[in-house]
């Protein structure tokens, strides 16, 4: 009823190879663009800025990671260092008076650059040791961070990012910083969107499944990897930058730390692999939960008069976050995606339910 | 040259190696029975010193009592762990196991310090802090007890591992399908490797907590514990004492070298170092089995 395929006729190949030949996901699609193109207007400043904006671009982030892990196949726990490198070189070209459109490319470029020094990694292992290998190439990136002063400023310091600006316009508004990571958000989707279906992503997803066994139907599987590797650490490096410059405002060492990595890799497992609508799921998911879980406690422990120290309030939401990883694994371990595709499948036929027996 | 200088450098750090080769048996134990590679055990080292707190300092009883009861309860939160979260994950995709893994660690952690608080206590082993002197070599004492410790536990597993029980377990690590066919009960063995492994942690948490205080810093020994266990080849358990030795020595000479030139704290980027050439060179460890993959 709300997904009808009656009417859904392909009479030319580029119809049968549309995104979204259902109609209702059209409409649908539409409609939650419009919702946030409306946004400033619907949403206070606040919220637009402290919730809206970081969801948009972690997802654009955890895109990125789905990109190398659910679809390359390839294993990642140094995405934030590879973001960091996109984030103090676009902050460094700025400062060095270049714009910012040429800095966030340079920013994005330095960042395939590095990050296809991980896919080198890839080249020799993969699996656990691979993500081993990027989980110490992200300890590296950090020490380099914190030790190099030509880089992060010192040691314990921060670079001031300057001003945003494209076009020579200063984006310095609540809504204007919104639509930048907006329109930072919708690009990665649609490049992604249109991935899928294309021989690069078909190579991905067979060098995914087996390397050997791609590399035999003549996938070169290093090469795929590679292309991965800086197709996905561009995307980091660009998002990275876009957070410093419109939502952290300043770069330091601790805002891409190996637990930002596993912040990512999470989004991207709760969300789904190879799920585009599920890494916004998760993004969002892991971005709220922990704010929602101290204020039920915090409800509840008021409920039964209970005192909980500061401290103990300061820790549940990351024990919360924890189990809220481990109980995703277990019920649904393809992750909200799945949930979400699921509950279409059951609406697509809804109420003939018969017509799937 | 200062060849005094050198020499303690390179005992002290063999001693110190020797401790973290307790954290990598812990490892070992898992991967060698599951294939797992157990991110959690830095948060259960945590777990393991807190509970140990949990007895002697919160109850006030003393540390002989405390250590034995911290060792069921460990034994029984590794059983229940592999039994509610990693069976089910079995014959997923690794990055989904070691998602579960990492998890396991953020709850573990987040957990503890959410009960316990993250304020540093002392384990209080009654181990002196004055120095061992071997002719002119200063040395620590409390490494000195985690050396003893290393070994004890190596020679333990040693033992273990040829015991009818050590032996399903060495069957299990060979083949878990051959295991099967003959009747071997694999989620058993896994769950004791599990346990074990938990065990091993309170081993750890002990020592290491009364080398640095128990606190949250505990469960940072994951990657110099990790980098050992993959020195040595996931599976052996000699492999990790022996690569034990070998990073603390390079760790201890090579940042007592470049501390000097680059200012401090080049301790963890040797590490990351050794980890990265392993992975790059040999895989597999000084002493793992070398798997062949079939397509």
């Amino acid at each position: 009823m709300f997904y009808r395929q009656s009417g859904v006729r392909h009479n030319s190949y580029s119809s049968d190879r549309d995104l979204f030949p259902i109609p209702a996901d059209r409409y649908a699609l539409w409609f939650f663009l419009a919702l946030g193109i409306a946004a400033p207007w619907l949403i206070d400043g606040l919220y637009l800025n402290s919730y809206m904006l970081p969801w948009l671009l972690w997802t654009a982030a955890a895109l990125g990671l789905n990109l190398l892990t659910g679809w390359g196949g390839q294993m990642h726990l140094g995405y934030a260092a590879v973001m960091a490198v996109g984030a103090y070189s676009t902050v460094h070209a700025v400062r060095f008076g270049i714009p910012w459109e040429f800095a966030l490319l340079i920013g994005g470029l330095s960042s395939s650059v590095i990050g296809s020094l991980f896919a080198v990694a890839a080249l020799r292992v993969k699996g656990l040791y691979l993500a081993i290998t990027t989980l110490a190439m992200q300890f590296v990136m950090d020490w380099v961070l914190n030790h190099v002063p030509a880089i992060s400023g010192g040691s314990h310091a921060s670079l001031q990012s300057p001003t945003f600006a494209l076009l020579g316009q200063d984006i310095t508004s609540d809504a204007g910083l919104y639509y930048v990571a907006l329109g930072w958000c919708v690009l990665v989707t649609i490049f992604l969107l249109n991935m899928r279906r294309t021989g690069l992503g078909r190579a991905l997803v067979a060098v995914r499944e087996k390397d050997f066994a791609a590399a035999i139907l003549g996938v070169n599987s290093f090469y795929y990897k590679v292309i991965a590797f800086a197709t996905s650490s561009f995307i980091a490096g660009v998002t990275g930058a876009i957070l410093v410059a419109t939502f952290y405002f300043l770069a330091s060492p601790e805002q891409f730390s190996v637990n930002v990595s596993i912040q990512v890799l999470a989004m991207v497992i709760v969300g789904g692999l190879a799920s585009i609508i599920g890494s916004y799921f998760g993004a969002a998911l892991i971005l709220l939960m922990p704010g929602i879980v101290n204020g039920l406690f915090a409800a509840f422990a008021d409920q039964i008069g209970l005192q909980l120290g500061p401290e103990t309030l300061a820790h549940i939401p990351n024990a919360a976050y924890g189990a809220l990883i481990v109980i995703f694994l277990m019920v649904e371990p393809m992750g909200l995606g799945k949930i979400y595709a699921n509950i279409r499948d059951y609406l697509l036929v809804w109420p003939f339910d018969q017509m799937k027996k | 040259m200062d060849w005094i200088f050198l020499a303690e450098l390179t005992v002290n750090g063999a001693i110190t190696g020797l401790s973290y080769s307790l954290f990598a048996i812990g490892l070992v134990l898992i991967y060698k029975s599951s294939s797992v590679p157990n991110l959690a055990q830095g948060g259960l080292t945590m777990l393991g010193a807190y509970v140990v707190l949990a007895f002697s300092y919160e109850l006030g009883w003393p540390l002989w009592v405390a250590i034995p009861l911290a060792v069921v309860i460990m034994f029984l939160v590794g059983l229940g762990i592999e039994k509610v979260a990693l069976r089910r994950l079995a014959g997923r995709p690794i990055v989904m196991i070691l998602m579960m893994t990492l998890g396991i660690d953020i709850f573990l952690r987040g957990a503890t310090l959410a009960v316990w608080g993250g304020a540093p206590r002392p384990m209080g082993l009654g181990v002196s802090y004055d120095p061992f002197f071997v002719g002119p070599l200063l040395l620590s004492r409390i490494h000195i007890v985690g050396a003893v410790a290393a070994i004890a536990l190596f020679v333990a597993f040693m033992l273990f591992f040829r015991s009818r029980q050590g032996i399903r377990l060495r069957a299990i690590s060979d083949d878990y399908m051959a295991s099967w066919s003959v009747g071997i009960s694999v989620e058993r063995g896994v769950g004791l490797s599990w346990a074990l492994a938990s065990v091993v942690a309170v081993a750890t948490g002990v020592i290491w907590g009364e080398i640095q205080g128990v606190d949250q810093t505990l469960s940072l020994l994951l990657l110099k514990g990790l980098t050992v266990a993959i020195l040595g080849g996931l599976d052996s358990i000699v492999g990790a004492i022996v690569a034990g030795i070998l990073l603390g020595i390079l760790e201890n000479v090579g940042s007592g070298y470049l501390d000097q030139m680059v200012g401090g704290g080049s301790r963890d980027l040797v590490v990351a170092a050794v980890l990265i050439l392993t992975v790059m060179l040999r895989p597999h460890g000084l002493f793992g089995r070398q798997d062949i993959e079939r397509i």
